[in-house]
């Protein structure tokens, strides 16, 4: 059995976490790469709490998993169907186009 | 009786200023004048009981000030300084009231006037009379104050107004010293009466006090300021200006304020501070050389003026300086003496010409003038004795003070009293020059007026003639009777009213000058009424030439212009200060730095601050989300950046980028 260091692994979750949070910030057409982006930040998120819970050989994390899992389920449904009220308003998903309320 | 001295002028100003309405101008005039003369037979009774009976009065009305150290009472202190001053002020505000009455008889507002007129006699009664230097301020002001509502007694008159305008302010820098002086007088001695001030002073002789962190000597710094304050009011060289702009009220005034009132105050206070000043020799010789330089500025200044009133006023000041000089060689019994003799005959003069202007339709000008004497023979005889009693004809009021003047300025054996012998021998022969041309101008001279003018030129009647009449009385008599009393050798009047200390007594010295020094100045008097008389009559083309010539015009221009004394206090120092407040105080100060610094430039800045933060809201989401990033990533991250780098990092530097991060702009 190959034993992975835990070090290697919080790493890619890290980088697949930043991948998200930076999709969020440099993505400047699509709004669906936006809820891609935080879909897969909660995954990063998710992934950590099943390594930590395999790590530290406790069960609180599987259930947080669950939790998480349902609650994204539940937001990009309501994110989705946001999207599609807001584009039948507007007629265009781009973010450039998405600047209504400035300061 | 004693009180109602002091307090009958203040009814009679009451009822005239309060009533006036009521009682109309005869009614007002009637009461106040009645209430003056009243004050005046107070006076002369005053007068034997307390100075030829040898009875000092004390009357300590009711607490003022009851603060701790500071004991300030309503007290009134009848010594024989006072009742001299009394007497003379009360009989020429008298005459002067009296005159009133008919030289403003067609004026509208005639009860203000006499109500004005009373409440002056009052401040300076209260002047005179005071115990302290508390109460004796209240007069200074007062009389400054009432100065201020009689020169611009007109008050639709431009130039009254800024005549009154500038008495005010001027006497106001003389009454600020006078306030420093009591202030130091309180701070040293912990006393502001004069009994308890005047018995401390010889052991504060060596004492020093530190003013503005340099080391004086208490008692000359004291007297220094107090002569600051003398300067103001008693109009010696430096603050004299306001003194011949006072004019512009009408000549009753002038009158009031020249002869007995305004103007006297700064000798009194002299006078009645001796103890004080005959502890310092250097204050009373810097007294000694104003006085002295005042006597013969003014003289000359007086010469070439044109205005009648301005001549007049110009020898007022000139005779002032007689005065503080006389004073400031440690005889101040001459100096008063001086005060009351021309008290009387400077009334004289003033209401005299107040007669002539009155009848020439008032016409100031006096080469406007000329040959009134056979249409004013009354006024025309009392000018006469008026300007020989100023110009020490002999055995005449002027003589009897001037004479012994400079006879103890000679008999002093000092520098400055040398100087001021020299000086004020040459103010007396410039005194007789102008008082002789003055005469010559109005009255002897061919006539220059109008013939409408002329023709309707008469003496003045009843009340104007009695009061001129009153004052010719006192002005031959009152030198050769009050000599001996006043001034005589080893005369006991003063009591301690006067102090001089032993070693400037000097009264024998000055009995025993040379004998050429001693009539040297009455020659030289009657030798410049000569000259002017007979330069005036005979060779008047003499003079015109004199003054058409290249320096003539200068020296004319010089002395006309008042040595450009006007001019250089207008064009450097008034326009210098009006040009700093504008400038400094307000426009850098006012508009400039506190509404930076203060709410206009604060709530600028938040506004654009705030403005520049909520520009931050572009509305585009990725701006928001990178905003978000960054913000949990500082605060995420700070304390892990502090635990690495925060022993090598100041963080001090973090302060300057944030607030480095407010000027963040977009270009």
């Amino acid at each position: 059995m190959i034993i992975l260091n835990i070090n290697y692994i919080l790493n890619i979750i890290i980088t697949l976490f930043l991948i998200g949070a930076l999709g969020l910030v440099l993505n400047r057409k699509n709004i669906l790469i936006t809820l891609m982006s935080i879909e897969l930040m909660l995954l990063a998120i998710n992934l950590n709490f099943v390594i930590f819970s395999i790590y530290l050989d406790d069960i609180t994390g599987y259930i947080f998993v669950l939790f998480i899992l349902t609650i994204a389920a539940a937001e990009s449904a309501i994110g989705l169907a946001i999207l599609t009220i807001y584009y039948r308003l507007k007629n265009t998903i781009q973010i450039d186009k998405i600047k209504r309320i400035k300061g | 009786m004693y009180l109602l001295l002091i307090f009958l002028p203040l009814i009679g100003s009451f009822c005239a200023g309060l009533f006036g309405r009521k009682l109309g101008p005869l009614g007002a005039s009637c009461i106040t004048v009645s209430c003056l003369c009243l004050t005046f037979f107070i006076s002369l009774f005053v007068f034997y009981e307390v100075s030829l009976s040898n009875c000092c009065v004390y009357i300590k009305l009711t607490p003022w000030i009851d603060s701790e150290m500071l004991n300030v009472d309503w007290g009134f202190l009848f010594d024989s300084l006072t009742v001299v001053m009394c007497c003379v002020v009360t009989f020429v505000s008298f005459i002067v009231h009296l005159y009133s009455t008919e030289y403003m008889a067609h004026d509208p507002h005639l009860p203000r006037f006499m109500s004005y007129l009373s409440l002056f006699t009052f401040f300076m009664l209260i002047l005179v009379t005071a115990d302290n230097f508390i109460q004796m301020f209240v007069g200074w002001e007062g009389v400054g104050l009432c100065s201020y509502l009689l020169i611009n007694f007109w008050f639709t008159r431009i130039q009254a107004n800024k005549a009154a305008i500038k008495a005010m302010v001027l006497n106001r820098i003389g009454d600020f010293g006078l306030v420093i002086g009591i202030l130091i007088v309180f701070i040293e001695y912990k006393a502001v009466d004069y009994a308890t001030v005047f018995a401390l002073t010889p052991i504060f002789t060596d004492k020093f006090f530190n003013f503005l962190t340099f080391d004086f000597d208490l008692i000359s710094l004291i007297c220094f300021f107090l002569f600051v304050g003398a300067v103001g009011k008693s109009a010696q060289l430096g603050l004299h200006t306001w003194l011949p702009d006072a004019m512009e009220g009408p000549t009753p005034v002038s009158a009031l304020i020249h002869a007995a009132t305004m103007v006297t105050a700064g000798v009194f206070l002299i006078a009645r501070t001796s103890p004080l000043f005959e502890y310092t020799p250097s204050i009373l010789s810097l007294i000694t050389i104003a006085g002295a330089c005042t006597a013969f500025f003014a003289a000359t200044v007086g010469l070439l003026q044109n205005d009648l009133k301005r001549v007049i006023a110009y020898s007022t000041c000139s005779q002032l300086g007689y005065m503080v000089f006389a004073c400031g060689l440690s005889n101040y019994s001459v100096g008063v003496f001086h005060l009351v003799n021309h008290a009387f005959f400077k009334a004289l003069l003033f209401l005299g010409a107040g007669s002539i202007i009155h009848a020439v339709a008032d016409e100031q000008d006096m080469r406007k003038m000329g040959g009134l004497k056979k249409l004013l023979p009354f006024t025309y005889s009392m000018m006469v004795i008026g300007s020989l009693a100023l110009l020490g004809f002999p055995f005449l009021a002027g003589f009897y003070s001037k004479d012994v003047i400079l006879e103890v300025a000679y008999g002093k054996y000092t520098l400055e009293g040398h100087f001021s012998y020299i000086l004020g021998s040459l103010g007396a022969f410039l005194t007789a020059f102008y008082s002789t041309r003055l005469v010559y101008l109005t009255f002897l001279s061919s006539p220059n007026g109008y013939k409408s003018v002329i023709c309707a030129a008469y003496d003045s009647s009843y009340q104007i003639c009695i009061s001129l009449f009153l004052l010719s009385i006192p002005s031959v008599l009152i030198g050769f009777y009050a000599k001996d009393m006043l001034i005589g050798f080893g005369s006991d009047f003063w009591g301690n009213a006067i102090f001089v200390s032993v070693e400037s007594m000097n009264r024998v010295d000055a009995e025993f000058i040379t004998h050429i020094y001693k009539i040297l100045p009455v020659f030289l008097s009657l030798l410049g009424a000569l000259s002017s008389f007979l330069l005036y009559l005979f060779s008047s083309k003499l003079l015109i030439q004199l003054k058409m010539s290249i320096t003539g015009k200068k020296v004319y221009n010089f002395f006309n212009k008042k040595w450009f004394f006007d001019k250089i206090y207008n064009e450097y120092i008034s326009q210098a200060f009006f040009t700093m407040s504008y400038t400094v105080t307000y426009k850098i100060v006012d508009r400039g730095i506190i509404e930076v610094f203060g709410p206009m430039g604060l709530s600028s800045i938040i506004t654009k601050k705030a403005s520049d933060i909520s520009k931050l809201q572009t509305g585009y989401l990725y701006h928001y989300t990178f905003l978000m990033l960054t913000g949990f990533t500082l605060v995420l991250g700070i304390r892990q950046f502090w635990v690495v780098l925060g022993s090598y990092v100041d963080f001090k530097i973090f302060i300057l980028f944030f607030v480095l991060s407010f000027f963040i702009r977009k270009k």
